[in-house]
């Protein structure tokens, strides 16, 4: 009786040291999954990088993933960056106001705007995916990372910066356009502090992190599409996982790049940070 | 018109593509199970089944687009594992590949998309690309105004014979049809029967067709292989549960062929309401 498993107590002990070792072989296996899949990410990449040097990029390939990224994505990012930019002036302007700072409304959200902002909105509009027509190119003897993620990831390295430069300056319009119409905010005084705070390393510094989203989100994009399970449901499963992973990456790398930048801001400004307040 | 095409004499001794105890896992789910067919020169296999029994995942396996999880597949003899990647890019220049969606690329126009493996594979000049492309099209029915259309503009029957031009266009010995008539009305469904009987008499074609509709099967087919889900078999059970000619499938006594070829739900319903099944 006792060593039949299925009383309470029996099940009870058995039953928690099972769980112990479950908990542990699922700790293991995960941390396996995440290591293989850095390992895997880390292999697409190489090869990703080695077809853009081994054959030379076809124009009729290049411009319609350009046209995608680049083109179609832009009212998105503009629109989004015009929100944005109005969103903060109305979040600012209360704390602002109670310190008597209201003027100096325009440094701050231009600053978050070129530094931050911009540049990660611009990336996380952009989270696509590849689609079904990996098997056709394979099919037919072609080189699916030639013709699908390199034009994918030069699309991304190259317009994802310049789709920051949009989101920055709708993000300032709108900033703008929110403090001058409806709070009221001179427009002296709105530029005037904004020239003073926000200076041109703010806004390359959106640019250059802007490189590193545009690469992070192509290359883990396309190796999720790469990697989709079959079926309209797996395809519809990778387009979810890129879209989170990606911006989960973009939030890390913006976050380690940030502190890096300041490190190199300070020693090209040795006068120390500058106070906004 | 239902006429059968003439039986080719079929020599097992040299099969152009033949898959040997092919078994495919996807993660726990075993798909095909000891899966042996061998295709002759210049024949047509129908390769039949209900929705789920693997036998797409069995074709994209014969031009190695899937990699079995045991056995093997044999093209002109010679194992696929045994191919460099770059070689295998060479065969696959011999088999055309239709897919069930077509899966012509939506940034190109129909013209690029044909010209697509012209471009890839070979050097000839634009204007003889440009005659090929007009030539195919006519092939398979398409007015020569959709060349500059663009995949989205077509409707599904004339996607799917685009996409059928596009894997005619190196000339190749090998054609591979993944339900080529999924979607389609009776008429085009002929239709696209009588084009994959057109594209055989091509000198000799060999056509691999996964299909679940009867109408294209008897239409088309030399032999046909028909395969049940794993799922409804018994574990020791052969997954192709028939290998012999249309009119042998239709003199057949078994309970599950016969299910199939006259379309009954038989208790699926049940089945379906209880979890059971797929």
């Amino acid at each position: 009786m006792a060593t039949d498993p299925t009383t309470p107590v029996a099940r009870l002990r058995g039953g928690f040291s099972d769980w112990i070792a479950d908990r542990v072989a699922d700790l293991g296996a995960f941390m396996l999954d995440r290591v293989a899949a850095v390992g895997d990410v880390a292999i697409f990449t190489f090869r990703t990088l080695a077809w853009i040097v081994a054959r030379r990029q076809r124009r009729d390939v290049l411009v319609p993933a350009f046209y995608q990224i680049g083109v179609l994505s832009l009212p998105v990012v503009a629109l989004t960056g015009l929100f944005i930019g109005m969103v903060l002036a109305v979040q600012s302007y209360a704390q602002f106001r109670a310190l008597g700072l209201q003027t100096r409304l325009g440094s701050v959200i231009n600053l978050s705007l070129v530094r931050e902002l911009g540049p990660v909105l611009a990336a996380t509009m952009l989270a696509g995916r590849v689609t079904e027509q990996i098997d056709a190119l394979e099919s037919m003897g072609a080189n699916p990372v030639y013709y699908l993620v390199v034009p994918r990831f030069l699309g991304c390295l190259v317009l994802i910066p310049t789709l920051t430069v949009m989101a920055d300056f709708m993000g300032v319009l709108g900033g703008y356009l929110y403090s001058h119409l409806v709070l009221g905010i001179d427009y002296h005084h709105y530029w005037n502090n904004s020239r003073e705070y926000v200076d041109a390393f703010d806004f390359l510094m959106g640019i250059f992190k802007s490189f590193f989203f545009g690469a992070a989100i192509a290359l883990v994009s396309c190796h999720h599409g790469f990697h989709s399970g079959h079926g309209a449901e797996g395809v519809g499963r990778a387009a979810t996982n890129a879209f989170v992973h990606s911006f989960v990456l973009i939030l890390i790398l913006d976050l380690f790049l940030g502190m890096w930048l300041n490190n190199v801001h300070d020693f090209f400004r040795p006068e120390g940070p500058r106070r906004l307040l | 018109m239902a006429s059968s095409p003439p039986a080719t004499p079929v020599d097992p001794a040299l099969p152009v593509l033949a898959a040997e105890r092919l078994t495919v896992h996807f993660g726990l789910v075993t798909v095909l199970r000891d899966i042996s067919v061998a295709i002759a020169p210049g024949e047509t296999l129908v390769i039949l089944g209900e929705s789920g029994c693997g036998k797409t995942v069995l074709l994209k396996c014969l031009i190695g687009l899937i990699r079995p999880s045991s056995g093997e597949v044999r093209f002109e003899g010679r194992s696929l594992a045994r191919h460099s990647e770059r070689s295998l890019a060479s065969l696959r220049t011999k088999c055309g590949f239709v897919f069930q969606g077509a899966a012509l690329f939506d940034s190109l126009s129909i013209a690029d998309n044909i010209a697509f493996p012209l471009r890839e594979h070979t050097r000839l000049a634009e204007a003889e690309i440009a005659a090929i492309v007009d030539q195919l099209l006519a092939e398979v029915g398409l007015p020569p105004q959709v060349r500059s259309r663009k995949p989205m503009e077509l409707s599904g029957g004339m996607r799917k014979r685009a996409g059928l031009a596009r894997a005619l266009a190196l000339d190749p010995p090998v054609v591979l049809y993944d339900e080529p008539t999924t979607g389609l009305d009776p008429i085009m469904t002929d239709v696209i029967g009588e084009l994959i009987l057109k594209v055989r008499a091509r000198g000799g074609v060999t056509s691999v067709v996964v299909t679940h509709d009867m109408h294209t099967a008897r239409k088309v087919a030399d032999r046909i292989v028909m395969l049940h889900p794993l799922a409804r078999l018994a574990a020791d059970a052969p997954q192709i549960v028939f290998s012999g000619t249309p009119a042998e499938l239709d003199r057949s006594r078994d309970p599950r062929i016969r299910q199939f070829i006259e379309g009954r739900a038989g208790n699926r319903l049940v089945e379906a309401a209880a979890g059971g099944g797929s």
